[in-house]
């Protein structure tokens, strides 16, 4: 059992929860997840750690309600209780100092992207990052983006925030003016599928963090297998990171509505 | 590992008179018991157990076919040496207590053992009654009968204790590697902990077996009955990720065996194998099992189909095709490589799969899978096989007949071909000495890893054997590292 010790409301489906979790927070780095289930009955699923505070022994998480699971997790209050967190899991993110980075999140994939930003930036990098959502409401944690980015650049698809565009049009607009070393993207599968066929055009390295079905998260059970280069690999513990140039992102999309 | 002393010795004085109590002309002529079970076509329609056990009364006959043999070879046949004469004529003398008490005695979990061991390739293949050319006597169902009616009686006997040594020992996963070692341990006198990654104890016993062959209260009881005893237990916790090997020692533990399992479920790299209802046994046999899908209120989905092929020809893929059926298959059928005398599952699993209605079809291969315009696996390819010389397992080996090849209409596809050791612990701790197959390391005989404070045993070490193996290795890890560590 943790206790939540935090809530914040992002926008109406996406909320914040500080969970206390004191192992987690000592040993994750950027990239880890971890993965949750509410009630006694409930499922499985895989949640990105956004922030850790080793001190107070907590880690942050960033759930938007999308199904019945995520749902149950953003009706939970502070005080009350996750029944079951788990991990740290997966391949914690490769940092160097490569130049220039730009770091493009859709939606709630920017909060796992905020740790990523954040240590990119203190490895010495140029980060810009670009955010992206549909609508003004949806953009999250720009205030802590802009802390550790020289630029942020923010794209709405109604254009009632930043620029009217995709996230593409922001990412593309970096490119044409500027170096760009590498490209992290974490976002709607979609997104990266079309982040990762911008970035092949111009061989900018390409890193995508997937979210996939999971069960145990372990390497146990096979349910979040992707194709990268041809090969099976299981996003659990071959990534969830990949190069995002060699990720068979329809596949990936087709398995992402296999409970559909 | 060869400790002799028992509650129940051969020439103890109520064996002697037990023995000319019948002639061995009398216990011969009595024949085997059949175990009782469900009706097939009501055990499909639900997850009750099907082996319903022997009554006192079966029992007690069952136990007087045993001739008490001075050389019992049915010990030699069992992995941890089960004093099988002593407690079986525990049983015909009626006092099922003690039956207990001597299984006890070698065996942590004897009314899983009861349930899973393959005795027909273990004890019962050594039984004397195959000299006379007839069936063995049922060690196993008596296994279950002593285990069950302990546990039914609530009296349960707590295994003598030794004095508490305050030295802390760890257990990486709580399957039966992981909680015979506890056991064993803890009836030492060590502080011992199990650490489990699932939100749930009892690793595969409790994710992997279905509730109908083993039914997750008498995982339970054994799991509560260690509890009785001082072992502690930390769920959603990962050794390698959650608490580090380092974390470990600098929380005093003076001792660590990692029991973490079979992790990997293998696939066989043909096209169509991530199309959406082509998933492992392991993720079928989860989500009904350990995440209650299927069940009223329970969150966790799972896939159904009305056309299951199951590959593979073990014990998990028959626990997965009867599960299939259960879960409302109409046609649930094993594709299997080879021929049914080639099967590594146990003939009971073959026989009730069989009266469950499922289909074998044996020497056929899967080649490809194909997709209706949703990307759901609707067709399987299969190519037809014949056999061949014996391979390095000593089986004849499946050979493709060319051209031979048919479509099958599916909807569902479990892939049970096998699994390989999980990279966690090895991933997490580099210094550890790992075969090319990803299994740990260790001697055989005390199995220590390359790393003095770190034992190994079960699955991670064998990449995939049994329930009583991998209790086996629990039983000798512990009696090796006590051994160390009281040096």
């Amino acid at each position: 059992m943790n206790k939540i010790v935090e809530k914040e409301h992002f926008s109406e489906k996406v909320v914040k929860l500080v969970v206390e979790a004191p192992l987690i927070a000592r040993s994750r780095r950027p990239g880890h997840f971890v993965i949750v289930r509410t009630g006694e009955h409930g499922e499985r699923i895989p949640l990105t750690i956004a922030d850790a505070d080793i001190e107070k022994g907590t880690i942050t998480l960033v759930v938007q309600a999308v199904g019945d699971s995520s749902s149950k997790i953003c009706e939970l209050n502070a005080g009350e209780y996750l029944t079951d967190v788990v991990g740290p899991l997966g391949q914690a993110t490769h940092i160097a100092n490569v130049g220039t980075v730009v770091c493009c999140g859709g939606g709630v994939g920017v909060a796992p992207l905020l740790p990523i930003i954040k240590a990119m930036k203190q490895a010495g990098n140029r980060v810009i990052s670009v955010l992206a959502a549909r609508t003004k409401d949806l953009i999250i944690l720009e205030d802590q983006v802009r802390e550790y980015s020289d630029e942020v650049i923010i794209m709405t698809d109604d254009g009632s925030y930043g620029t009217k565009g995709l996230v593409t049009n922001g990412i593309e607009s970096v490119i044409q003016r500027e170096t760009v070393n590498q490209v992290v993207t974490i976002g709607p599968a979609i997104m990266m599928k079309f982040v990762a066929l911008l970035t092949k055009k111009y061989e900018i390295p390409t890193v995508c963090s997937l979210n996939t079905i999971m069960v145990d998260g372990t390497g146990m059970c096979g349910a979040c297998r992707i194709t990268v280069d041809g090969k099976t690999k299981f996003v659990c513990i071959d990534g969830p990171e990949f190069d995002a140039h060699k990720v068979n992102f329809d596949e990936m999309l087709m398995r992402l509505r296999s409970y559909n | 590992m060869s400790e002799q002393i028992t509650s129940a010795p051969r020439d103890a004085q109520w064996r002697e008179e037990l023995r000319k109590k019948y002639t061995a002309k009398e216990r011969t002529a009595i024949a085997r018991v059949k175990m009782p079970e469900l009706d097939p076509a009501y055990r499909v329609t639900c997850n009750e157990e099907v082996n319903q056990g022997l009554n006192a009364e079966q029992a007690v006959v069952e136990a007087s076919r045993c001739m008490d043999c001075p050389d019992p070879q049915c010990m030699k046949g069992c992995p941890v040496s089960i004093n099988i004469p002593g407690f079986i004529k525990n049983i015909e003398r009626g006092d099922f207590h003690a039956a207990a008490v001597v299984l006890k005695e070698t065996s942590a979990l004897p009314a899983v053992c009861g349930r899973v061991c393959p005795q027909e390739k273990q004890c019962e293949s050594k039984c004397l009654y195959h000299k006379m050319k007839k069936e063995p006597v049922a060690i196993g169902y008596l296994e279950r009968f002593a285990a069950d009616t302990e546990r039914e009686s609530g009296n349960t006997a707590v295994p003598a204790m030794a004095e508490p040594k305050n030295v802390k020992v760890a257990v990486v996963g709580s399957g039966p590697a992981g909680l015979s070692f506890a056991g064993d341990m803890a009836k030492r006198g060590y502080d011992v902990t199990v650490f489990e990654a699932l939100h749930e104890i009892g690793g595969v016993l409790k994710y992997g077996i279905p509730e109908f062959r083993l039914p997750n209260a008498v995982v339970e009881v054994e799991i509560d009955g260690l509890r009785n005893m001082g072992v502690k237990f930390e769920k959603d916790c990962i050794v390698g990720k959650t608490l580090s090997y380092d974390n470990l020692h600098e929380m005093g533990f003076k001792g660590v065996f990692v029991a973490s399992g079979a992790g990997l479920p293998r696939f066989m790299n043909i096209p169509g194998e991530n199309l959406n209802g082509v998933m492992s046994s392991n993720e079928y046999l989860t989500r009904v099992n350990l995440m209650g899908a299927g069940r009223p209120d329970w969150d966790t989905p799972v896939l159904r189909g009305k056309r299951v092929a199951v590959i593979g020809g073990g014990n998990t893929a028959m626990d997965s095709v009867r599960t299939a059926r259960r879960m409302g298959a109409e046609v649930a059928m094993i594709v299997y490589r080879r021929s049914e005398d080639e099967m590594p599952a146990r003939v009971e699993e073959v026989k009730h799969a069989k009266e469950e209605g499922v289909e074998f079809m044996t020497l056929h291969n899967p080649i490809e899978y194909r997709a209706d315009e949703n990307g759901r696996v609707n067709m399987m390819v299969v190519q037809q096989m014949e056999l061949g010389e014996p391979d390095e397992s000593g089986r004849r080996s499946p050979v493709a007949i060319e051209g031979a090849i048919k479509e099958i209409p599916v909807d569902l596809v479990i892939v049970s071909v096998g699994v390989s050791p999980n990279p966690l612990i090895p991933n997490a701790i580099p210094e550890l000495e790992v075969s090319r197959r990803g299994t740990i390391v260790i001697n055989e005989e005390t199995m220590q890893s390359s790393l003095g404070d770190l034992y190994a045993g079960g699955d991670i070490v064998r990449g995939g054997a049994t329930v009583i193996l991998a209790m086996g290795d629990g039983r000798r890890a512990a009696a090796a590292m006590a051994e160390a560590l009281e040096k």
